[in-house]
């Protein structure tokens, strides 16, 4: 009991990341096929510890309570559902061998909590599980999030998400999906796996459009704090998972001046370069160059590198638009798409001028997504009026208009087009 | 400086299916008070009481009859108790009213009778 009066209050999200933790942990304890009961007795200590500390206040080592009553929890279930215990005599046996020593507290305790996590992460990004579903059972599972969360996060319904998560975690009982690292043989594949879905975490987070909820940068924590762990450990700290961790820190950077007092959304151009994150640009750079050892140069090497590019320039006027330029050529090279073919025809305009940027972007008139894209007409209508050409920006604003967008973009563009009228 | 028990009842009543991120800001906010409290010169201390556990004796002829459950036929249930120095019942009172828990069931007052 604590009769100290002043409790200690909890680290910001101690309880997400502890979920991920004791879940990883559980799970390690009672076997893959387990993961539902191991989520049970995880929420079982997280609601015991509601009901407890705002009595007793926090304990001394707060982990080390929680994963205890989550153990505690499990040991009751195994022994109190015979059948259960019957059915699975090794499981029950194992885990009373194991529980004992697997865990104690104390100082120790860190470095297998992070090996577990890192084992849970490729089980949730295991190729047997279909694409869509790996990001929301890495959120789940290793990231500690609710149902309700992560279809906030993702805009979506919360049936639709707890359903995918029912499925997918049927899929890794049926088919035995392991809680370990990959060998050495199999590591590259299955590593590529882990780094798409958090990429796509991450996008899915900065992607966040004005006035949208925190969760979306909880997304983007969520992603950095998971690829930290990998480019800690030694089996999984590649020049790939760098360069991926460079890309994230040195966008991240940006977020504070992307956001006016209004809400308002501020592009490259119109930011205010003294709120960008000086701490988590110097990161970026320093795993940027952990990047650079090896043979390899991934599209993350290259996105990282036009970050960083930006990130050094001290005005935008001083942006060194060559180098962007020649990034994106090799970028174009790895990721032949019409989105990375487009933002380099920008790069192109701001390197050579409007003209050489709309002789790019002929070439791409007729790809059917950049048609439907607004910001694919908003960019010729843009550089067609810095070529002089008022009549062709006029119309292709209008095409701009004509399509789904947001709108502030939508203001902006009709601002343009009364200032071609005048 | 006399002392006030603060009895927390509640109908067993946190929402269903908190996230771990919910389940640390109700406790960050319990925490936040008791801090305000303490900070304030005022010593408090908290005992949760076991759930779904209790016995009702009652004497009369013969030996006393138990009963389980204390609140068997109760709506709400005390969860923990608080034991809290104040000068009178108002500032007492004052300090319950922005106790989290009104948020999930009441918070009965009682002073502790002092000896003598």
């Amino acid at each position: 009991m604590k009769s100290n009066p002043s409790a200690s209050d909890l680290v910001e999200h101690l309880f997400r990341q502890h979920a991920g933790r004791m879940l990883a942990t559980l799970t390690r304890l009672l076997g893959s096929r387990h993961l539902a009961l191991a989520e049970e007795v995880v929420q079982e200590a997280l609601a015991t510890a509601l009901q407890q500390w705002p009595f007793q206040g926090v304990p001394e080592n707060p982990s080390a309570w929680l994963i205890q009553v989550a153990k505690n929890r499990a040991l009751d279930r195994l022994r109190r559902d015979r059948a259960f215990a019957e059915r699975e005599r090794d499981v029950a046996a194992t885990f009373e061998a194991r529980a004992s020593t697997a865990i104690g507290g104390g100082p120790g305790v860190s470095r297998p909590f992070a090996d577990d996590e890192l084992c849970m992460m490729f089980m949730a990004c295991h190729p047997d599980i279909p694409r869509e579903s790996r990001i929301a059972l890495t959120l789940k599972t290793v990231g500690g999030f609710s149902v309700p969360e992560i279809a906030r996060a993702f805009l979506a319904q919360e049936a639709t998400i707890a359903q995918r998560l029912v499925r997918v975690k049927k899929l890794v009982r049926e088919r035995d999906i392991p809680l370990d690292l990959p060998d050495r043989r199999e590591m590259p594949e299955r590593l590529d796996s882990v780094l798409e879905v958090l990429y796509l975490m991450f996008n899915e987070g900065y992607a966040a459009h004005a006035g949208e909820s925190l969760v979306r940068h909880d997304l983007v924590d969520e992603a950095i704090r998971l690829t930290r762990m990998l480019a800690r450990h030694p089996d999984t700290e590649t020049p790939k998972t760098h360069a991926l961790l460079a890309l994230m820190l040195l966008q991240a950077a940006r977020i504070p001046a992307r956001q006016g007092a209004a809400g308002e959304l501020f592009v490259l151009e119109d930011q205010d370069r003294r709120l960008w994150d000086r701490a988590l640009i110097a990161d970026g750079l320093r795993h940027l160059d952990a990047s650079a050892r090896g043979e390899v140069v991934s599209a993350y090497h290259l996105q990282a590198g036009i970050a960083a590019a930006h990130a050094v320039a001290p005005a935008y006027e001083a942006t060194d638009w060559t180098e962007i330029v020649s990034l994106y050529d090799a970028l174009l090279d790895v990721e032949p798409t019409p989105i990375v073919a487009l933002n380099r025809a920008i790069a192109v305009a701001k390197a050579r001028g409007a003209e050489a940027g709309l002789h790019a972007l002929a070439g791409l008139r007729d790809d059917p997504t950049l048609s439907r894209y607004y910001l694919f007409h908003a960019t010729l209508g843009e550089l067609s009026r810095e070529a002089g050409d008022l009549a062709a920006a006029a119309r292709h604003y209008e095409a701009a208009l004509t399509l789904p967008c947001s709108e502030p973009a939508r203001r902006f563009l009709r601002n343009k087009l009364a200032i071609l009228g005048a | 400086m006399p002392q006030y028990m603060l009895l927390l009842r509640d109908a067993g009543s946190f929402p269903a299916d908190l996230s771990p991120e919910e389940i640390q800001a109700i406790i960050q906010r319990y925490i936040g008070w008791r801090n305000k409290v303490a900070a304030g010169g005022r010593r408090i201390t908290g005992h949760k009481l076991k759930d779904r556990e209790g016995r009702l004796l009652r004497g009369g002829a013969g030996s006393p009859v138990a009963t389980d459950g204390p609140y068997a036929e109760a709506k709400e249930v005390i969860g923990g108790l608080y034991i809290v120095d104040a000068n009178d019942y108002g500032e007492a009172q004052r300090l319950a009213s922005d106790c989290p828990h009104l948020d999930y069931g009441t918070i009965e007052i009682r002073e502790i009778q002092p000896v003598g």
